[in-house]
């Protein structure tokens, strides 16, 4: 059951910034009510875009079309929800520049084939200042070489060694792996006191 | 030589670890699996299209809480999506022979709740659930993580995920507790301390003479908000309290084998010795009853205190505080204690519970409820219903003004008809003061515990709880 392999994301940016963008953000509650995700695209960010009233990154025409979106730090924390990087995919992202992701949204991106890297502070800035400056340039994460491409250079970016791995060969949707294990599944359980009786 | 002394997280991974795998994780089998109806139909439409079955079908149990409505359940609900959500999870548990705490049963409630309360939670197992707030369960002593739906779906078919190892921090709250302070406002003043993401790749353990006078309730409270902090799950060794509590649950193991599990779970516990990777102490007696501010967690301060001006704050602080500020739109320079309130709400997996409830009649007794103020009292459960009620603590509140409702996630997160109108103030009990979480896209949120809400309904404004008991 393996996956494509990912090794890059090449695309137009997007630049949304502010620190501890939480999942209600993202995806608000209200349009979980859903048995699929097949809606979640149409409400990305939707109350934050009401509030900024047109300013929203997503309504600039120049960031449409955009496939890799670059944050803040702590973009997706709070709710475990996998709706939020659903939203965020549907609508047409698939690779996230960052500060820092909070760990479920992190875990959730991975688990869908969703690159995810992270710069230091002032490469951080220095992509975002580009990018709003000419958001027709290209911009390349080789999650291969660990490195984020824009108009101005090439900046070594962060990306954990598992997860790395994972996209590079295929395995980030863990179902196969975790499927492969077979029998061993069921000596673990078998040997935990509360599964076999006390 | 290598340490033998282990923490509780490093001795429950390994007992655990079904494998290594390549990709450097940890294939982890996960003992109880929680699910509920916002997280899972997606998971089991996932398997389905795999062709692949429920591996541990006895190991997964369900319930109904993110959209249950809490004035009236007559089926079918009247919004229809609601309807629809509740009607797929009563397939999926058909089809695929899981037990579901229905409304029909009596047992439904919010999932961190009656996880416990049926003896499901025990210590030393692994516990994942499709919802941020299972770290709830380390109260016991269990690993519990919050999962996405991905997970839940790997869960379902395999009954393990694939982790990749936390570090561990202790979190030591030393001395003890002033009146009027709860656990809430400890798991509060950390969250401020350490910071909304200073948890990101730790497991939090909480001790200390503070948490270990804890309640059960307490501990729940406490480990509830450990991924507010960013920490993916917090947990309290098991000790004399928490044997207690379970003994005699449904789901607890019963008689002998009781008493042969509390061996088991006291071995379970972190070795004197046992070294961490990092550790945190903070000192109950500094602690207040606490009110968040701002649009996340850590936006928070002791009662007496100011609301912060940008200008004051580091540099890298003041964006996110200017923007706080002006979507909450308070004054800098102000007491956070006098900010008006339009609504009321107890309840939630961090405080739906019955000392929850019992500490806010305890504080409803002493006046009514102020005029314009709407205020809602929310159990977390059947069962935290039945004993609220047994002791007429429904009463107690309904005859001061509040609002007694039937259990679920209510005004929480709102994706149920509870909702937030509008630019209102809410003082909540609940978890997140997020922009827009409580429904309305501008409604606000001030975090505090039950018995601060319950004094803010009757003063129809922020009030230190510590003038009222």
């Amino acid at each position: 059951m393996g996956n494509r392999n990912i090794d890059k994301v090449v695309g137009r940016g997007c630049v949304s910034r502010g620190d501890d963008v939480d999942t209600d953000r993202i995806i608000p509650a209200r349009f979980m009510k859903e048995v699929t995700f097949d809606t979640m695209g149409e409400h990305l960010f939707e109350d934050a875009r009401e509030a900024a009233k047109g300013n929203h990154p997503l309504d600039n025409e120049a960031f449409e079309g955009a496939q890799i979106l670059i944050v803040g730090k702590n973009f997706g924390c709070g709710s475990s929800r996998e709706h939020a990087p659903q939203a965020l995919m549907r609508y047409g992202f698939n690779g996230f520049i960052g500060g820092s992701f909070a760990e479920i949204f992190a875990g959730n991106c991975t688990a869908m084939g969703l690159v995810w890297v992270t710069l230091p502070d002032a490469d951080l800035a220095k992509v975002m200042d580009s990018v709003e400056l000419d958001p027709t340039q290209e911009i390349t994460i080789d999650v291969e070489a660990r490195t984020v491409t824009y108009r101005d250079g090439t900046l070594a970016c962060e990306i954990p060694d598992g997860t790395r791995k994972q996209l590079l060969e295929g395995t980030w949707d863990a179902m196969g792996l975790l499927l492969d294990a077979g029998d061993a599944i069921d000596q673990t359980g078998n040997a935990l006191p509360y599964v076999s009786g006390y | 030589m290598t340490n033998p002394s282990k923490t509780l997280f490093q001795k429950v991974w390994d007992a655990h670890r079904v494998r290594e795998l390549p990709t450097g994780q940890t294939q982890l089998f996960i003992g109880t699996h929680l699910i509920h109806e916002v997280t899972s139909p997606q998971a089991f439409a996932m398997i389905r299209e795999l062709d692949l079955g429920v591996r541990f079908p006895k190991r997964t149990f369900a319930t109904v809480d993110h959209i249950v409505p809490t004035d009236t359940r007559i089926r079918p609900l009247s919004d229809p999506m609601a309807e629809a959500m509740m009607s797929e999870l009563e397939k999926n548990c058909r089809e695929f022979g899981i037990e579901l705490f229905d409304i029909a049963s009596g047992q439904q409630g919010i999932v961190h709740v009656i996880g416990p309360e049926q003896g499901l939670t025990q210590p030393g197992m692994t516990i994942a659930c499709g919802d941020s707030h299972t770290a709830t369960h380390g109260a016991f002593g269990a690993i519990a993580f919050g999962i996405g739906t991905s997970q839940v779906r790997d869960v379902l078919a395999t009954q393990t995920l694939a982790m990749a190892p936390l570090k561990v921090r202790q979190v030591n709250v030393s001395g003890k507790l002033g009146g009027g302070v709860y656990a809430k406002d400890v798991t509060l003043a950390i969250i401020r301390e350490l910071g909304v993401n200073g948890g990101v790749g730790y497991a939090y353990e909480y001790a200390g003479d503070v948490v270990e006078a804890m309640t059960m309730e307490e501990r729940m409270t406490l480990c509830n908000m450990a991924i507010e902090g960013g920490a993916r799950c917090g947990y309290v060794n098991p000790d004399e309290a928490t044997f207690d509590y379970l003994r005699g649950r449904p789901r607890a193991p019963q008689g002998e084998a009781f008493d042969r599990a509390v061996e088991q779970w006291r071995s379970m516990a972190t070795d004197e010795g046992a070294v961490f990777d990092d550790v945190f102490e903070l000192a109950g007696a500094d602690i207040e009853p606490t009110v968040t501010w701002g649009i996340n967690p850590a936006q928070n301060l002791g009662v007496n205190g100011r609301i912060p001006n940008a200008s004051e704050v580091p540099d890298d602080e003041r964006a996110s505080v200017a923007e706080a500020l002006e979507y909450m739109d308070l004054t800098p320079g102000k007491r956070i204690a006098g900010t008006p309130i339009d609504v009321a709400f107890i309840g939630s997996c961090t405080n739906g519970r019955i000392s929850d409830m019992r500490e806010a009649a305890r504080v409803a007794k002493t006046g009514k409820v102020k005029d314009g103020v709407r205020a809602l009292v929310v159990p977390g459960s059947h069962e935290v219903a039945k004993l609220a009620e047994d002791e007429g603590l429904d009463v107690i509140f309904r005859e001061a003004g509040f609002q007694w409702r039937e259990p679920g996630c209510s005004m929480c997160l709102a994706m149920n008809p509870d909702k937030l109108q509008g630019h209102e103030m809410c003082a909540s009990s609940s978890n997140r003061n997020f922009k827009g979480r409580q429904g309305s896209p501008t409604g606000r949120t001030l975090l505090m515990s039950p018995a601060m809400v319950a004094a803010a309904a009757l003063e129809g404004k922020v009030v230190d709880v510590r003038e009222v008991l």
